[in-house]
């Protein structure tokens, strides 16, 4: 064939094959999951292709918020100490067959048993069957929480815990807490393939997985038998794994994919320009932050880390670094998350005073290092640029600044240590839309040499995030983390930098997309129009 | 000659040791530690850490865990991946075949437009059409691959609607691999029309992992069939009124191709380097993207396995070239 013929031959292939059939919703994701098991790992990408769309669990964070909805559980009741949780399940819910697999019995308490017992118990034959690292289970100290799990009945579950933990319900929506089969565990198991849980998976959700080609796509059907009547919308999920964000965007406008994450920052304003693009938005539950190591003079003295605050000019960081995809952060928590205190006033940029301060406590002629992470996040889109701004403001009031930076694997591990030396810029995003899971995680006592990168240990903060987590009421929790950020705020472990804007370009045949403030792609309930 | 192939065979011994040794002491020297970079932003508390550690075995002394590892090797067995807990082996055979397939093309398209290229810059040197190929071969060398590849498809696949933007087979072919070549798979399948969404899907990827080792071929041939056309024996053959096709063709590419071949095998390092950069692009499922996630993620049962089969595919193309240059020039076969 000359290329001539070829491009020819091509050029009316293409005629016919682009795009998808209108009941083929086709998603360009950004990477291959690392498996299909959620509780073995911690990544969005991986969430995305398998809790979403396979999975169900006993509550579920509705799409488009963090509250928490029933899931597999129509009901839940607590026990006045807060100690024992008890869930009703619901009924004739069905699992999907895969191939060498179809289940006899619909989903009970059984299964929640195992799932949640794999993860737990050190000796369940399933525990360390596909290399077991439960990260997440473990992260929320699921294991320390939990005495024991009971089924009262086939249809009854309860949860006995070792100390009241508000959070626990909210831990139970994120994908960890994912509710797989126990008859298809023990088929695998019988069979001599336990590690076909990771790589076909089972599940009760949405959507049911039909193949996975490394790299390259992953296909889902259609869940005819959801409990969930009238969802989801399409016949086909596909998701078209394309690594590069430039070329998701020619496959988005080519049509050979209908929703893209992660779009380039410079490429927005003409997606938004390009009338065969919509753009939706949303803020994402995320906080970057630059923390001072609170254990070192002379970050030590909290009225030196607020006058380094108030040199940071961060309107500037968000214009240049985030191209307006971002806005100033003020508290560590995210605007979207309950319990924001609105009321706190941020450090003023002032240079003058911020000088003059630094004077007041006897530093000067201070030379310090800001490390800024090799890698992008939506928190932090390009930390070298924003630790160089953050090096121009510092040198304004006389603070000379070494910008340092490792391989992210060395970072993480560097900026964990206690005599870490200057001040790190990192970030979070939310889990499971509860403060405790930032203010606890990020600067209780118990995270430091951990994810607690200020090192910082604050007895009046502690007491209130302490208090926190052991309260139900939710009006009081909120008094008590409103309370927090106004500590925080006064003493200043971090400068708060930014919460960014999450950008999610589809086409215009896409309806019901809602962008997930939890960070992960939901198609549940997206259909296409003709 | 078959000395010569028993005796090239034995040295693979000690090369494949030291490549093995050397993957896995690369991985190792890397600053990072799989097991934080697997926690990520949320770090994990000491006991789960050294639990971890000594569910891999990082507490045993290195030379035990590379005596553990060297072992299993040479077992056939290259251990499982800490990130995705299948073997190495499996995944390397489910990715091979598209970076294989992607590689032949583009090493053919190298050969097919770089050869002929080469000879008529070589016959009408210094004319304008060796000065305006030498200038192309010159870009062609230099150009970023990333930015090649994005124009192509900017043009080809944005504007004019020609091409794919990416992957390897539209999605409404969907097929079990068999071979894992898509071109041989989409023809198995029996669907119509998968064959042709196969070719367009791969065309341009071939031009862009190709456009490097086509400028380098186009380069050597040149100066090869230069070096040969000065020589005596071809005055001698144009003297005896040969047409200039037999004098070119026959007696002077023949004798150029040596260089040629070896310049051809040396190709492949640089087509599994443009591999990573051209299937990060093209979202095409082969090793080059898969070895780099590993090396990010400190995946070491990846990487070091990873590294030893292409170390030993190199390997083989190498012996293979020797083999070749028997066949192109006797002398060499005779002196062995």
């Amino acid at each position: 064939m000359t290329f001539r013929t070829l491009m020819a031959t091509a050029g009316i292939l293409a005629l016919i094959g682009a795009g998808a059939s209108a009941q083929t919703l086709v998603y360009c994701s950004e990477g291959s999951p690392e498996g299909f098991d959620p509780a073995l790992y911690t990544s969005g990408t991986t969430f995305d292709a398998s809790s979403h769309p396979v999975y169900n669990r006993l509550v579920e964070f509705e799409t488009g918020t963090t509250n928490v909805v029933p899931g597999l559980a129509e009901s839940y009741e607590a026990s006045e100490d807060g100690l024992e949780y008890t869930f009703h399940l619901r009924q004739g819910v069905r699992f999907h067959s895969v191939d060498g697999f179809t289940p006899t019995r619909d989903f009970n308490a059984d299964d929640v048993i195992f799932s949640f017992e794999r993860q737990r118990l050190a000796d369940h034959p399933m525990h360390n069957a596909s290399g077991g690292t439960w990260e997440y289970f473990d992260g929320m100290s699921m294991a320390d929480l939990i005495a024991s799990i009971e089924k009262v009945d086939d249809y009854t579950v309860k949860f006995v815990l070792n100390r009241p933990e508000a959070p626990f319900i909210a831990n139970l929506a994120m994908d960890f807490a994912s509710i797989l089969s126990a008859e298809y565990a023990d088929a695998m198991l019988a069979a001599g393939t336990p590690e076909m849980l990771n790589q076909k998976p089972v599940g009760t959700g949405p959507f049911r997985f039909v193949a996975y080609q490394k790299d390259a796509v992953i296909r889902y059907q259609r869940n005819a038998d959801y409990w969930d009547a009238g969802k989801p919308k399409v016949e086909n999920l596909v998701f078209a794994i394309t690594p590069d964000a430039s070329v998701r965007y020619q496959k988005l406008k080519a049509g050979e994919c209908h929703v893209m994450p992660f779009p380039n920052p410079a490429d927005i304003q003409a997606m938004k320009d390009d009338p065969g693009i919509n753009v939706l938005e949303q803020e994402g539950l995320n906080v970057g932050y630059l923390a001072y190591n609170t254990t070192m003079a002379p970050f030590d003295n909290a009225r030196v880390r607020k006058a380094l605050n108030m040199a940071i000019d961060k309107q500037v960081i968000i214009d240049v670094v985030f191209q307006g995809s971002g806005e100033i952060a003020k508290n560590p928590i995210p605007p979207t998350m309950w319990s924001y205190n609105d009321a706190v006033e941020d450090d003023p940029y002032d240079p003058e005073a911020a000088k003059a301060m630094l004077e007041e406590e006897g530093v000067s002629g201070l030379n310090m290092k800001v490390w800024a992470m090799p890698v992008q996040r939506p928190y932090n889109p390009n930390a070298r640029r924003m630790a160089e701004l953050i090096q121009e403001d510092f040198a304004k009031i006389g603070v000379g600044v070494e910008i340092v930076t490792y391989e992210w694997g060395e970072y993480l591990s560097r900026s964990r240590e206690l005599d870490r030396d200057g001040a790190l810029l990192l970030g979070w995003t939310g889990d499971n839309g509860d403060p405790d899971n930032f203010l606890a995680v990020l600067l209780g006592c118990g995270g430091r040499g951990s994810s607690n990168r200020a090192q910082w240990c604050y007895e009046p903060f502690e007491d209130l995030i302490q208090m926190a987590k052991v309260t139900t009421d939710v009006a009081e929790r909120t008094a008590l983390y409103e309370e927090a950020q106004v500590v925080f705020k006064d003493q200043a472990p971090w400068a708060t930098i930014a919460h960014s804007v999450v950008f999610m370009p589809v086409r215009p045949e896409v309806e019901g997309y809602k962008v997930h403030p939890l960070g992960g792609h939901i198609f549940t309930e997206v259909g296409l129009s003709q | 000659m078959i000395r010569y192939l028993l005796a090239r065979l034995l040295t693979f011994v000690p090369t494949f040791l030291g490549v093995t040794l050397i993957s896995f002491a690369f991985i190792r020297v890397l600053p990072g530690d799989p097991i934080i970079v697997m926690a990520g932003e949320r770090g994990l508390t000491e006991e789960r850490y050294a639990e971890l550690v000594t569910q891999f075995g990082f507490d045993k002394p290195l030379p035990v865990q590379f005596w553990t590892y060297l072992t299993g090797v040479l077992q056939g067995d290259l251990g499982v991946s800490y990130v995705t807990k299948r073997p190495v082996w499996d995944e390397f055979f489910a990715l091979f075949p598209a970076t294989l397939e992607l590689s032949l093309c583009a090493i053919l398209f190298a050969i097919a437009i770089g050869l002929p290229a080469g000879v008529i810059a070589a016959v009408n040197r210094g004319k304008l059409f060796d000065r305006a190929l030498m200038s192309t071969a010159l870009v062609g060398y230099s150009m970023p691959i990333f930015w090649w590849a994005l124009l192509l498809i900017i043009v080809f696949s944005g504007n004019l609607g020609w091409t794919p933007v990416s992957g390897r087979m539209g999605l409404l072919y969907f097929f079990e691999p068999v071979t894992g070549f898509m071109l041989i798979d989409s023809v198995l399948s029996g669907q119509s029309g998968a064959f042709g969404s196969a070719v367009r899907h791969l065309i341009l990827p071939t031009i862009v992992l190709g456009t490097i080792p086509l400028a380098v071929i186009a380069r050597q041939t040149r100066s090869a069939m230069l070096e040969v056309l000065s020589e005596d024996y071809i005055r001698t053959a144009r003297a005896k009124g040969l047409s200039p096709l037999r004098v070119n063709g026959l007696h002077a590419l023949r004798n150029a191709m040596i260089p040629v071949v070896t310049v051809i095998g040396l190709s492949v390092g640089t087509l599994l380097a443009g591999a990573i950069l051209t299937e990060t692009i093209f979202s095409w499922p082969g090793i080059g993207k898969w070895m780099v996630d590993s090396i990010f993620r400190r995946d070491y049962p990846v990487v070091q396995g990873g590294l030893l089969l292409i170390a030993s595919m190199v390997m083989v193309v190498n012996l293979t070239v020797d083999i070749l240059y028997g066949f192109i020039n006797p002398k060499i076969r005779a002196r062995k």
